[in-house]
């Protein structure tokens, strides 16, 4: 059984954001695999050490700078890789039509991805995969176990955990809470160096959102601050929040 | 051509206020409104939805609706879109939605806006203002299309009070049981009496300074107190203390409440990210150092464990 599993190269989730020339600058941050994408490189790596995966191929879209994404998921594990080159201003279409079109041609089992990437916020590209490839796909997944051609998936739902069952091949994203992500050992980063990473051409597509403006939030500023004794801090702030913020009290 | 559409949040007939704040939003502008509700029995929302200002109340009423699907709710939205034409179509940024919206999306090979803060919708075209990297940024994008598909974060907009005349249009169901492709197995709802932390008019959380259950337990009393969701930073999460639905920043949840107040919780920029944008803040902190402080209306230095008690007893005066 062949799992793909699909990650994004963004910034570190600890990294200020400034702008420069009216685009969100890139200088100095430090580049790190989304972190929901790399809780599912991790839950791929558990598939095939449970031996129900036997090939694990990781995938990215952008510029060669996500190089370094697929060299981290094959040192945690993965065993090879491929860099579909594309213009990383593209949109969450363009991604989909460029992903799903290298997946295609490896014709996988099972499809995992984050749900959502840490740095655009927009949780739509494992969906839009499904829809090209006319796969079932479950969102937001903490669990999954697979027997019998069949993917079942426990997801973190609004209000609630749903567990889903769909037919394989499908596309799966991970919530961040699945597991917790190994960091690559020194063998596995020796034998990284070794694994294979194909590098291919990006499916041609328009982007169909186009961006207008980047712009940065106005900055909160301090208030009032009170360093005194607790009853004195717990006086004050129930105060504040009973007349100032108005309060409804059960 | 129908206007704008906003397709209605519900779980077992209880709908979810982010669907009166994007009816009583698209309210204000000129345009006609109308809520889509898929389910089973659900005509009978219309009233509630022309309260909060649906003038058109489109229901596709089967069993096949009964519980939320990706399959069956997209091919249903699809024939919908072709006999009525709407300009827009608006979704709540949520677990059902943005999936939804996403497979939606895809099938039209047209673009979305996800997570949107704002719009300004025209006829064909729209402009939404997207919070990006957990809101330590802004994106206007411009999406084009017919109609045009976002998805809008719960509570950046006011319910208001202006009503729409909630005439219902049965649609045809045009989905079949060949369009589901997902079994739903099981859902175990979260048990709680307390709001739900995204659409919460107060959160209290608990960072690392609550130093464990026992400092969750102050947490906890405070907020059931002010009637309100809790959360934690991802010190809390880690420890075991929180679930991690409860989790607050950027690989968390992003909120928007009326207040948040932040106990133990020092203020990483990860967090920050998540709960900037309250209305108001206050935070409890031994640190006086502790950024938290750079974004907090009202801050003290002291150990919450003194505090929390104490505050509890002032407020209930």
């Amino acid at each position: 059984m062949k799992v793909i599993v699909c990650v994004k190269q963004t910034f570190d989730t600890e990294a200020k954001i400034e702008l420069k020339d009216g685009k969100i600058s890139d200088a100095g941050i430090n580049l790190i695999i989304n972190p929901y994408d790399e809780v599912a490189v991790e839950g791929a790596i558990q598939l095939k050490e449970k031996g129900v995966a036997t090939e694990v191929v990781v995938m990215t879209a952008g510029s060669d700078k996500g190089m370094d994404a697929i060299r981290t998921a094959l040192a945690m594990g993965a065993d090879r890789g491929i860099l579909v080159k594309q213009d990383t201003a593209a949109d969450e279409y363009a991604r989909a039509v460029a992903l799903a079109a290298a997946i295609k041609a490896e014709n996988p089992d099972i499809v995992l991805a984050g749900h959502v990437a840490a740095d655009d916020g927009s949780s739509q590209v494992p969906t839009r995969i499904a829809e090209i490839l006319g796969l079932p796909h479950v969102n937001v997944i903490t669990a999954i176990e697979i027997a019998g051609g069949k993917a079942t998936c426990t997801s973190e739902a609004d209000g609630g955990t749903a567990v889903t069952e769909v037919a394989i091949p499908a596309v799966i994203s991970s919530q961040v809470s699945w597991n917790e992500p190994r960091y690559p050992s020194m063998k596995g980063i020796m034998a990284a160096k070794k694994k294979p990473v194909a590098t291919i051409d990006a499916a041609a597509a328009d982007s169909k959102v186009k961006i207008v403006e980047f712009a940065l939030p106005a900055a909160k500023t301090a208030g009032i601050k009170i360093e005194d004794d607790a009853d004195v801090c717990a006086v004050k702030l129930a105060d504040w929040m009973k007349n100032t913020v108005k309060v409804e009290v059960k | 051509m129908a206007g704008t559409w906003v397709f209605v949040e519900q779980k077992d007939g209880n709908i979810r206020k982010v669907t009166f704040e994007m009816l009583s939003e698209l309210k204000k502008g000129g345009d006609e409104v109308s809520a889509v509700v898929f389910g089973k029995g659900v005509g009978a929302l219309a009233p509630e939805l022309a309260k909060f200002g649906a003038d058109k109340v489109y229901v596709a009423d089967s069993d096949i609706f009964a519980a939320y699907n990706t399959g069956a709710f997209v091919a249903q939205i699809v024939a919908m879109i072709n006999e009525f034409s709407p300009n827009a179509l608006l979704f709540a940024h949520s677990f059902n939605g943005r999936d939804m919206a996403s497979r939606l999306a895809q099938k039209l090979d047209a673009g979305l806006a996800t997570d949107a803060i704002a719009a300004d919708i025209s006829a064909g075209k729209a402009v939404f203002t997207r919070s990006i990297y957990a809101g330590k940024a802004l994106a206007k994008v411009e999406v084009t299309g017919s109609p045009v598909l976002a998805t809008i974060r719960p509570g950046v907009w006011e319910v208001g009070a202006t009503a729409g005349a909630g005439a219902v249009v049965n649609a045809a169901v045009a989905a079949t049981a060949a369009d589901v492709y997902q079994v739903a197995k099981s859902f175990v709802a979260t048990v709680s009496a307390r709001p739900d932390l995204a659409e919460a008019a107060v959160v209290v959380s608990g960072g690392r300074g609550c130093k464990g259950p026992e400092g969750i337990k102050l947490v906890e009393e405070l907020a059931d107190l002010l009637g309100a969701a809790v959360g934690g930073s991802r010190a809390s999460i880690d420890s075991g203390w929180l679930g991690h639905e409860l989790q607050v920043g950027q690989t968390g949840k992003v909120v928007l409440p009326n207040l948040y107040v932040a106990c133990g919780i020092s203020g990483a920029i990860q967090h920050l990210a998540g709960m900037a944008s309250s209305k108001f803040i206050a935070c409890i902190n031994t640190d006086t150092e502790a950024p938290i402080f750079g974004v907090s209306d009202f801050g003290v230095v002291a150990d919450l464990f003194k505090v929390i008690p104490i505050l509890v007893t002032e407020l209930k005066k």
